[in-house]
């Protein structure tokens, strides 16, 4: 039962993944195998909020995520040190023919990541933004955790659209979405 | 949607957003309800704020909602 979700799960993944056929069933194996691991430890805990089904599903499609997040490790589209800021304005959809209208945003937003991040919250956003590491494996390279790599980026995101604001790039109201 | 909403998107914060490890421990009661087509918006704001702007997290979230769906066929 656990096989079978974690091999519909990395079908519904497959597409973008870049993994192919008997590599992917292998993922789903293992990663089956490690959720019985941890819904064998953790079976103490389900306290009957929702079915029990429900609950075991849960940690299989975890330990998916986490095995996609290490084969990303192991095989990186892009090395991980890289540093492209020439990827920015196609990353949020920059209009290349409005450059002059956008070129002042983002030399802000450049000046911003160098002078207001953290060297820790720095590194998250060039890795997630500039180079698309996936989330879960970032986790991997900086031996972290997800909930953790999100919140650095999360105050990276806060600071950075704080600056933009200040410096009159971007609006200050919450409304606008 | 112009790079200026999609980089103004990105940044924005939700104060409400739980992060990962809350929106995680209540996944499979999150998506049940939702499978249910229940008002998991209201119930858990926190939540729903954490997997609009979590890609990983909201993988999971439709990954759980998909098994959902198949077991209850
Ligand atoms: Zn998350």
């Amino acid at each position: 039962m656990l096989v079978r979700i974690a091999l519909g799960e990395v079908r519904r993944r497959g597409p973008q993944l870049r993994i192919a056929g008997p590599e992917l069933d292998d993922l789903a194996y293992q990663a089956a195998a490690d959720a019985l691991v941890a819904i064998t430890g953790k079976i103490g805990q389900f306290r009957g909020e929702s079915l029990f089904t429900t609950w075991a599903y849960k940690f299989v499609l975890l330990n998916v995520s986490t095995k996609i997040g290490r084969h990303f490790w192991r095989n990186p589209t892009v090395p991980l040190a890289t540093e492209d800021w020439d990827r920015l304005p196609d990353r949020f959809g920059f209009d290349p023919a409005r450059e002059a209208e956008w070129r002042d945003l983002l030399a802000a937003l450049r000046r911003a990541v160098n002078e207001e991040l953290t060297p820790r919250q720095r590194r998250v956003f060039v890795a997630i933004v500039l180079n698309d590491v996936p989330l879960d494996t970032l986790v991997i390279e900086l031996a972290s955790n997800r909930n953790a790599i999100y919140k650095t980026l999360f105050d990276a995101r806060r600071k950075l659209r704080a600056a933009l604001v200040t410096h009159g790039y971007l609006p200050d109201e919450l409304s606008r979405r | 949607m112009d790079g200026w909403s999609e980089l103004d998107n990105f940044l924005r914060t939700d104060p409400r957003d739980v992060g990962c490890a809350e929106a995680l421990e209540m996944l499979h009661v999150y998506a049940e309800l939702s499978a249910a087509g229940g008002p998991v918006e209201q119930r858990y704001p926190g939540i729903a704020a954490h997997l609009r702007a979590c890609g990983p997290c909201n993988e999971d979230f439709e990954g759980l909602l998909a098994a959902v769906r198949s077991g209850s066929q």
